[in-house]
């Protein structure tokens, strides 16, 4: 019978227990993925850089599309000031999409279905992307929270606003990834859940579906690392060119 | 059969609530702060790694291929458009030359099919003055024939007769008398 659908983000110590001054960081399924998730994407460009010919082979050519496909973003987005940023946000993108996409193999385990691991990466950006802010302007950074032409008699409700918005990005940016991959992975767990206890005769449908989540979920892996990227890439740039 | 797969719905169905219940009694896993710490230390140590050994290591050589690739791509578009040039240079000076030679291979022909002209010109007049001298030389000695003719005949009939006469009647006839007739005889013959 069909197991719990909250269990596949169940985490569990792999080895013995490591402990440093009552601070529990066993090697876990979790870590693990990171881990496989690190290797993957390191192996693949190694391999893609080795041989650096004119004339690409197939996995030179992947380096190299997703090379000018996150340069193109961070310049589409923050302009060209963002270009000492490139490997961090290259970087980011290129994890939370493995750990995404790895997460699609049947049994493994999605590190990205995690809040912490999520709001870990956001509250970095936030942290960096502030500290960038307060570096570049100064002060003057405060200005991102006054927007001009508004009247002064809104301005203290807009203010307001603008802080508790600029708050809420880091929760907004690790809630948004990590509810879009637990909500796929846990339905397309229920709709298999369903496929077994329907038997050959009625579990047809929700195979089907099963079959249609998997396409959109492989969809929604990609956006979402799209997504984190391209939002980062929208804080650096209001950290580097005040707009307001 | 029916009734069974109605049944076996209801069955799935009910199995869905508990499946809920049992997400919201167990809660979700990623709530249970028991092995966070373990998280962020490993994200930090994995994703650290990545960082650093993309932009140090991968990374750049990525980027230095690109340009290296770029400015040979555009050293050999120069180059092309280089020989290009070249070759449509090359190309001009070759149909020059084939004007030229055009031209002076017509020149040629038209000087020697001159000369030839002339020489034949020049050879056909002197032939045709040596022939015309030939013809009135001819001419001369013909008129000169013609004139010296009647005499000679006369002479020889005047001989003739006057033979013919002495065997006949064996008498010498007086042969001033015979050339009167003779000529009489010739003159009447030139009116014929």
């Amino acid at each position: 019978m069909a197991a719990n659908p909250m269990t596949q983000f169940n985490v569990y110590r792999i080895g013995p227990e490591i402990k440093i001054s009552e601070i529990d960081i066993s090697f876990t399924n979790a870590s693990l993925f990171m881990v496989i998730c690190t290797v993957t994407i390191l192996l693949i460009f190694n391999f893609g850089t080795k041989k650096n010919s004119i004339i690409p082979d197939k996995l030179q050519l992947l380096g190299e599309l997703s090379y000018s496909f996150v340069s193109k973003m961070i310049s589409d987005t923050a302009g060209t000031k963002a270009k000492p940023y490139f490997s961090f946000i290259f970087s980011l993108f290129m994890f939370v999409l493995f750990c995404n996409m790895l997460g699609m193999i049947p049994y493994t385990f999605t590190v990205t279905s995690h809040i912490i691991v999520t709001f870990v990466l956001a509250a970095f950006i936030f942290i960096g992307v502030t500290i960038i802010g307060f570096i570049k302007h100064g002060l003057g950074y405060l200005k991102l929270f006054v927007p001009s032409g508004v009247p002064l008699v809104l301005l203290p409700l807009i203010v307001v606003i603008e802080i508790i918005s600029y708050l809420s990005r880091p929760i907004s940016l690790s809630v948004r990834l990590f509810a879009n991959m637990m909500a796929g992975h846990t339905m397309m767990k229920v709709f298999g859940g369903f496929v077994v206890s329907l038997g050959i005769v009625g579990g047809w449908l929700p195979l089907g579906f099963s079959v249609a989540l998997t396409g959109l979920e492989i969809l929604v892996a990609f956006l979402q690392a799209y997504v984190f990227a391209i939002l980062t890439c929208i804080y650096l740039n209001d950290a580097l060119n005040l707009h307001h | 059969m029916f009734k069974k797969i109605i049944l076996k719905t209801l069955a799935v169905y009910f199995l869905f609530i508990n499946f809920i219940h049992a997400a919201e009694s167990g809660g979700m896993p990623q709530l249970d702060p028991e092995f966070w710490f373990s998280q962020i230390f490993w994200l930090i140590i994995t994703f650290g790694i990545l960082y650093l050994v993309l932009s140090k290591i991968i990374l750049p050589k990525i980027s230095d291929n690109l340009e290296t690739r770029k400015s040979q791509v555009l050293e050999n578009l120069e180059l092309a458009e280089k020989q290009r040039n070249e070759s449509e240079a090359k190309l001009k000076e070759f149909d020059d030359i084939i004007l030229k030679s055009k031209i002076e291979a017509k020149n040629l022909f038209n000087e020697s099919r001159k000369n030839l002209l002339d020489d034949i010109n020049n050879k056909r007049q002197k032939l045709e003055g040596e022939i015309d001298k030939e013809v009135e030389i001819i001419e001369a000695e013909i008129e000169d024939l013609k004139k010296k003719s009647p005499d000679k005949i006369n002479k020889i009939a005047i001989e003739t007769s006057e033979d013919l006469i002495n065997q006949l009647i064996g008498v010498n006839v007086n042969n001033s008398s015979i050339t009167a007739i003779v000529n009489d005889i010739s003159s009447k013959n030139k009116h014929l």
